[in-house]
Parts: C-alpha cells; sequence; structure tokens
C-alpha cells in the first residue's frame, strides 16, 4: 500500500515493524494550524470550523475510507453530538470538556444501535438506510421543537470558561485553541487506531469480506464497532460547532451535510488518514469566499466539481499528488 | 478415533436443486485426502458448507467429535479450520507480507487489537515473513498482490490459510489456473505440510491428486458415489465411465 | 362509525393518489438499479426536471395539460440518454462510492440550475378544468384530480407489468439483470438496452414529476428532499423488480397518509418503522432476489 512503496533497504520484517512511525508530513497540519493562528487574527472563527469539519471527516474516513462503508448518514451522528451539547448547555451545564465528552457518548450510542440494525444489509439498501436514520432524526428535532428549538434552531447556548480559566473571547482565540487541541486528540487516536490490527483488519474487511470471514476475523461485530467509534468521533466533532458557534440548527441532521462531509474527504482523498486534512479546508476556505459572490450557486460548482473529481481524479487530491510522485520517482 | 471432520446427512438446496443431497463424510487426523468429481457436482458447495460461508439445509458437521454446523465461520476457524478458495481471495492491495500477517494476527486473537500498533508485535510479523521463506514468497514480501503472478498468489493464498495453523486444511483447487510448469512448487509445499495436519484437497489435476492423496472420495451429483484408495478408484469402473471418461478436465 | 368509515375511504383514497406518484417515479430507479446496478440517487432530478418543463410549456407557450406533460416526458427522456451515454455509462463499472459521489454532484447542479431558471419559490401546476373538482363515486365525492391519478398510475403499473413481464423487450432486460455476459454473448445489444431502460425509467419519473405536481411540490431541492421516500419504495419494494415497488409504494403511500391523518405528531415516523421492520424481515426487499 500507500505506506510502504518507497524501496526499502530494510528487511521486510524491519520495514512492516516500522510502518507506523511518524514521519515529517505529518507535522504539516499542525505547523498549518499553528501558523494560522498568528497569520488570520481576523479568521480564527473560520479557522475553528475548518477544524471541526477536518475531525468530521476524518471520522468519516474511519467508515468510509478504511471500513469500506458507503454512508449517506454520517450526519446523524455529527447532529445528535451537536444536539446534546447544546441541549445541555442551553439548560445550564455550560462546562465545555464534559459537554463535549456527553456529546460524543450519545453518539457513538446512536450509532451502536443504529449499526446493529442497519449492518445486516448490503450495497444499495444500507445506502439508503444511511441516509433515512439520518432523516428520521432530523423529522424527529423538527418536531421536538420544545427541546432543540425546531426550524428556529436551537439559541441560549453559554459555555463557561475552558477549564474554569480561558474564557471563551470575542475574537475566538480560545475557541480556535480548544479546537485544535481536541483534534489533535481526535488525530491521535485515529491514527493509533488505524495503525494498530484493528485498522490493518478494516482494511481487509474493505478489500475482502471473503477472506477475512475465513481467516476466523468477527466481520460484523468489527463493522459495528468501528460504526460507533467513528459515531462518537463525530459527535465530538458536532458537540464541538454547538459549543463554539453558540447554535445548532436544523442543518446539522441533514442529508447535505452528509454530503458535504463526503465531498470534502473525497476531495482530499479517503483511506489515507490526511485526505481530511486536505479536503476540508479548501471546501471549507472555498466555500466560504465562493458563497460570498454568489451564495446560491454555490451547490453548482461542488457539484460540477464533484463529477470532474469522479470523472478524472478517483483518488482526490491526495490520489493525484501521488501520482505525480510516482511519476517523478520513476 | 475421533475424525478430525465428519459431516453427517449434509444436504443443501437452493429452491428445488439439490446441490449436495445427505453427504456422510469423515476426514480422519492427519488424513490426505482428495475430493474428486465432474464439474457441477457440488465440490465447492461442500467445502463452503464445511467452512459456514453457507448454511445447510439439514444434516450436521463436526469438527474433532464437536458439532459445529450452528457456528458462523470465524467460531470454525478459531476451532482449527483453514481452507483456500479456489478463485484467489486475497486483498490485492496490500504487500504478500501485511496479507499473511493480517491471518497469524487473527489467529492469534490479537486482530481486534485497538491501541498497540501492528508493527509493535515483531513475533507475528516475524512468523508470517518465515511463513514467506518456506512457501519461497520472500522477495514479493513488500509487493502488493496484484502485481504478482497469478500462480504465486496461489501460493499467498496458501500462506494465508497456514497462517491459521489448521489442524483441517481444506485445499480448493490449489492448482487452479497455475501453469503446469509452476505446480510442482504447490505440490512441495503441500507434500511438507505437518503430519498431523489433517487435509482434504479438491484437484481436477488427476496427476497431482494421485501423488497426493491416499484417499478419494468420488462425489457426484451431490452425493458420494465411492471413496477408496487410489487404486481402487482407478480400477471402479463407475468413476472410469462418469469423471475419467471424459478426460482430465470434467 | 358512519364518520370512520367515511375518514378511512378518504385515507385510502388519498394514500392511493400518493402511492401512485411514488410508483410511477421510482419504479425506473428500481429498474436501473437492478438492471446497472447503478446508485443513481438523482433519479429524482429527471422526476423534477417533468415538472418544471411541464409547468412551463403550460405557462410559457399556453400548450393544454395533456401535450404538456407528454412533451416533457420526451424532453427529459430524451435528454437522459444523452447524460446516460456521455457520464452514467463511464461509471456502470466504477464503486458504489464514485456513483454516490456523481449523481449527489448531479443532484447539487440541478438545484443550482432549477433556482436560476426559475426561482427558489414552487411551482404552481395549473391543471385544466376537466381536473378540478370532484367527482362521483359510489356515492361519494372525491377529488377529480387525484382519481386520475390513481387510474393513470394503475394504467402504467399494468402496462410495465404486461410489457416487462410478457414481451420480448422485458424478457431481454431481465435476461439482462440476471447475466450481462450471458446476454452479451446471445446477440442482446446490451448498451442499446441500457439507454432504451434508461429512457424510461427517467421518463416514467418525469412522467410523476409532472402529473403530482399538486402532490410532490416541484421546487429546487425537490430531488433532495423525496429522495428517501423513492428510495424506500425501491428497497422495500426489491431492486430490478415491477411488481415490488407497486407494493411497497401502495403500502407507503397509504401507510405515510394514514398515520400522518391519525396521529399527526408522530404520524411521520411511520415510513422509517416500515422501512427498518420490513428491511429486517426481509433484507433484499420484497420482491428481491437475495
Amino acid at each position: 500500500m500507500f505506506l510502504y512503496r518507497a524501496a526499502p533497504t530494510l528487511s521486510p520484517v524491519e520495514y512492516m515493524v516500522r510502518s507506523h512511525r511518524l514521519r515529517w508530513p505529518e507535522l504539516l497540519p499542525w505547523l498549518a494550524i499553528l501558523a494560522a493562528f498568528f497569520a488570520f487574527p481576523s479568521y480564527l472563527a473560520l479557522g475553528a470550523q475548518v477544524m471541526i469539519m477536518v475531525l468530521f471527516a476524518l471520522s468519516l474516513d474511519l467508515v468510509l475510507g478504511y471500513a469500506g462503508i458507503v454512508t449517506l448518514g454520517h450526519s446523524a451522528f455529527f447532529g445528535v453530538g451537536a444536539y446534546t451539547a447544546g441541549i445541555l448547555a442551553a439548560h445550564g451545564w455550560g462546562e465545555p470538556i464534559s459537554g463535549l465528552v456527553v456529546g460524543g457518548a450519545v453518539a457513538g450510542a446512536v450509532g451502536l444501535v443504529t449499526g446493529l440494525i442497519i449492518l445486516r444489509t448490503r450495497g444499495l439498501t444500507l445506502l439508503m438506510l444511511t441516509l433515512a436514520v439520518v432523516s428520521m432524526l432530523g423529522e424527529a428535532a423538527n418536531k421536538a421543537g420544545w427541546l432543540t428549538g425546531g426550524a428556529d434552531g436551537l439559541q441560549g447556548i453559554t459555555l463557561d470558561p475552558l477549564l474554569g480559566l480561558f474564557h471563551f473571547d470575542l475574537f475566538g482565540r480560545t475557541a480556535y485553541v480548544y479546537c485544535a487541541l481536541v483534534l489533535l486528540a481526535g488525530w491521535m487516536f485515529v491514527r493509533r487506531l488505524v495503525h494498530a490490527p484493528f485498522g490493518r483488519s478494516l482494511t481487509g474487511m474493505r478489500e475482502n469480506t471473503a477472506r477475512m470471514h475465513a481467516i476466523g476475523a468477527p466481520v460484523r461485530q468489527r463493522l459495528v464497532t468501528v460504526y460507533a467509534i467513528a459515531a462518537a468521533l463525530a459527535g465530538v466533532a458536532g458537540a464541538l460547532q454547538a459549543q463554539t458557534t453558540q447554535f445548532v440548527g436544523l442543518n446539522v441532521l441533514s442529508f447535505e451535510l452528509s454530503g458535504a462531509v463526503l465531498i470534502m474527504l473525497i476531495f482530499g482523498g479517503v483511506g489515507r488518514l490526511y485526505g481530511a486534512f486536505v479536503g476540508a479546508p479548501i471546501y471549507m476556505v472555498a466555500q466560504d469566499a465562493l458563497s460570498r459572490l454568489d451564495p446560491e450557486y454555490w451547490f453548482f460548482w461542488v457539484g460540477l466539481l464533484l463529477v470532474v473529481t469522479v470523472m478524472f481524479a478517483r483518488g482526490g487530491i491526495l490520489g493525484v499528488v501521488d501520482q505525480i510522485r510516482r511519476k517523478v520517482m520513476r | 478415533m475421533t475424525s478430525a471432520l465428519e459431516t453427517r446427512g449434509l444436504r443443501k438446496s437452493f429452491g428445488a436443486m439439490v446441490v449436495t443431497s445427505g453427504v456422510d463424510f469423515r476426514l480422519a487426523p492427519g488424513a490426505r485426502h482428495a475430493l474428486i468429481g465432474p464439474n457441477g457436482a457440488g465440490k465447492t458447495t461442500f467445502i463452503n458448507l464445511i467452512t459456514g460461508r453457507l448454511t445447510p439445509s439439514a444434516g450436521s458437521i463436526h469438527l474433532a467429535g464437536e458439532d459445529v454446523t450452528a457456528l458462523p465461520q470465524s467460531a470454525r476457524v478459531k476451532r482449527g479450520l483453514g481452507r483456500t478458495f479456489q478463485i484467489n481471495t486475497l486483498f490485492s492491495n496490500l504487500t504478500v507480507l501485511e496479507n499473511v500477517t493480517m491471518a497469524v494476527s487473527e489467529r492469534l486473537g490479537r486482530g481486534g487489537d485497538k491501541f498497540r500498533f501492528a508493527g509493535s508485535r515483531r513475533d507475528i510479523v516475524e512468523e508470517a515473513y518465515e511463513l514467506l521463506i518456506r512457501l519461497r514468497l520472500a522477495e514479493d514480501a513488500l509487493r502488493p498482490v496484484r502485481e504478482i503472478a497469478y500462480g504465486r498468489q496461489r501460493l499467498v493464498e496458501m500462506a494465508i490459510a497456514l497462517g491459521l495453523k489448521p489442524r483441517v486444511l481444506l485445499l480448493d483447487e490449489p492448482a487452479a489456473g497455475v501453469p503446469s510448469a509452476e505446480t510442482a512448487v504447490i505440490l512441495e509445499v503441500m507434500e511438507a505440510l505437518p503430519a498431523d495436519m489433517a487435509v482434504l484437497i479438491i484437484e481436477h489435476d488427476m496427476d497431482l491428486v494421485l501423488r497426493f492423496a491416499k484417499t478419494i472420495t468420488v462425489l457426484v451429483r451431490g452425493a458420494v458415489l465411492t471413496e477408496g484408495a487410489p487404486a481402487e478408484i482407478l480400477a471402479d469402473p463407475r468413476v472410469r465411465e462418469i469423471y475419467l471418461g471424459e478426460g482430465h478436465h470434467g | 362509525m358512519h364518520e370512520f368509515i367515511s375518514a378511512l375511504v378518504s385515507i385510502l383514497f388519498h394514500g392511493l393518489a400518493y402511492a401512485m406518484i411514488l410508483y410511477v417515479v421510482s419504479v425506473g430507479l428500481s429498474v436501473t438499479m437492478g438492471l446497472m446496478g447503478f446508485a443513481n440517487l438523482a433519479h429524482g432530478v429527471f422526476a423534477m426536471a417533468g415538472g418544471y418543463v411541464a409547468v412551463s410549456l403550460m405557462n410559457g407557450l399556453g400548450l393544454h395539460f395533456p401535450s404538456a406533460v407528454a412533451l416533457a416526458v420526451l424532453a427529459v427522456a430524451a435528454a437522459s440518454v444523452v447524460l446516460e451515454r456521455l457520464l452514467y455509462a463511464r461509471l456502470y463499472g466504477a464503486g458504489e462510492i464514485e456513483q454516490v459521489l456523481f449523481t449527489i454532484g448531479l443532484i447539487f447542479i440541478s438545484i443550482a440550475a432549477a433556482k436560476f431558471a426559475f426561482g427558489p419559490t414552487q411551482q404552481q401546476l395549473v391543471l385544466p378544468e376537466a381536473l378540478r373538482g370532484e367527482v362521483e363515486v359510489a356515492g361519494r365525492m372525491f377529488p377529480t384530480y387525484r382519481a386520475f391519478i390513481i387510474v393513470v398510475g394503475a394504467a402504467i403499473a399494468l402496462g410495465l407489468w404486461l410489457g416487462l413481464e410478457r414481451s420480448q423487450f422485458g424478457a431481454r432486460v431481465r435476461a439482462a439483470v440476471d447475466n450481462r455476459r450471458m446476454a452479451r454473448s446471445v446477440g442482446i445489444d446490451t448498451n442499446l438496452l441500457f439507454s432504451l431502460t434508461f429512457a424510461l425509467g427517467s421518463g416514467l419519473a418525469a412522467l410523476g414529476g409532472a402529473l403530482g405536481g399538486e402532490l410532490l411540490t416541484i421546487h429546487p431541492n425537490y430531488a433532495i428532499e423525496h429522495l428517501v421516500y423513492f428510495l424506500t419504495v425501491v428497497a422495500v419494494g426489491g431492486l430490478g423488480s415491477i411488481r415490488g415497488p407497486f407494493l411497497a409504494a401502495v403500502l407507503l403511500g397509504v401507510g405515510d397518509t394514514a398515520c400522518k391523518y391519525l396521529l399527526p405528531d408522530i404520524g411521520a415516523f411511520f415510513i422509517y418503522f416500515a422501512l427498518f421492520a420490513l428491511l429486517l424481515w426481509r433484507p433484499a426487499g420484497l420482491f428481491g432476489r437475495a
């Protein structure tokens, strides 16, 4: 795979034993996040949003890129996390970190329960069921206006200072750092997971389910597990968004958001761990710029780009970079 | 003595079509046993029933005396059942070493580990690499499976199954699609299998069957026609008519 | 008691009209998904296009309702073949994810295009005089438009059933569904077959979109808003089936209408419960192949 291409002078065993070691390009996103904090002080709110989407796309990469489950309903978990944290904070539980944890836990539980039901099916039926889950939750949030604010959105979210020390300031400095730290933790978690035997076995299931059965792997149990883990992570991202924007709207439980995160990941590159770090910023910044010029037709450009990507650049940006690198190295 | 593998009255039908009809079969510990029969005799279906890929319509399957009919595939593998596929069923974008490591890792119950790096278990990787050396695949260890020749991919099939250290090994046409010059390597690997491993092979290549098997079972239209030592089978006029009569490739 | 029966009849009637629109729009999706194995999330775009074209022909050119609908169906079917040959066909062998993304892309483009051409508000379908008002059936009064839709939908279902289950064309389509390579080897031009089937499916969607303009309102988000319903009909009915989606549409259309009417607070969830329950019971759908 991607990881082992550079011609090794090491023995194969040595090479594989070292495959999880950190390499310097993996630090680039963190340098960028650090640099952006100082370089764009007036765009910190956007920066925080970008990092939330990176985390969200990263969680999708686990499900889609590694385990190969095509889902149209990943926003369900983002939405559940957002509403959970938002409702807590609107009802006086303003402590951010516990809100984040509860948001993730509730989303993970929803992921576990729905995963147990829908992962019995495959293919188009599964695709449709993932969409049904998010539609159902969206409908529920809409109906339960007394709790969620319905179509007006959830308002009145107030947060306590982070760790009791840092107030969420008007410039979004605290929010930016908060998001960066949560993303860092999420990345370390996911990175460990995909380099662990569990993550390798996800790739195995994506590559060849029949073989995974034949070597004795409990396939469905692992699929449900990763689905729930990714749901929890998406829930954390949603909770972050609720906390930092102090608002939750029905759009967090929409097909459009599921589609958007799918697109971010595809643009960046699927199953590569870093596709999320490339795709989400580009998408978010482009959306910010283009919709300022032409808010109505943002969808048009995304749609067109999507069609072009599928037709001509299936591996996303990282895939194209990879191909170029391979050509240059030959 | 308990059979390594046994089926009793095993039956499978798809709608009105019966593909396995009441097969009683015993595989002795350490057996070198071949299952032959014309195309469509239900050989692969039989393997799929044993491994749990298919659910039988009736009858039972026993591994070392234990009834495993209701157990899922993974539980049967844990009880020492390994298989290869007639058509390569590999992780084609992963390297050869990764393919085999995956199997070893599952056998040791480490496949679900979440918080330790796969590479931190050097012993697992080393065991997989030893297997590659034994199967003469070492030079391809770091190449993605899709890039190596089909015949060598057949060896990866074997390596993955052996990584499970099975007590019962089912080989579904291990030499299918392999140029005849290369079948020698496969036979060599088969002959070097541990003596206490019970091996059941499905194969069309009669030369390979006769050189390897001590017992042959003939399956015709989903039922056992006869079973015996190779010489008896070759002498059986029914077998000659049904199977050998139409050449070595039915 | 009398009121109860009256409500029941009314639910059944409105539910059936809704079901027919769902069926006519979705049946093409069932066939294209079953035949080509293509996850065409953008199927609703063709229905929406049918609605827009029909409305524009009536308002802009002053065409009558029947001719406007017929022209819209033809136009959408023709346009869909162009799309199929130029774009869809290149993704037949591709993975599910590529097909999903490509069709999401089409949906997004359609939203923007519809907004650009027709504005963000919904389009009003002006019914001809003959379809307004009510008709009397068995001593009861029913809205003519809905009665008309039920009759048309049932006729189409019957026609498809006879046409696809009995005819030569149908036999070919089913052969290609079962085994594409085999169909090709006995001389069936699968490319042509796919194009024709695709055109038929999209044309039917356009018909459903145009006829059902009063029930499923025509607006830029049409393809997304009704996607769950179309997919549900297909999944519950079983991929590739003609009869399955009909039964599924009736079940969902009537069930949805009944639950929304009888239990306004939670009735909207009926479709989801029905969906999960049915697919847990039969993962391949009512008439699907396992």
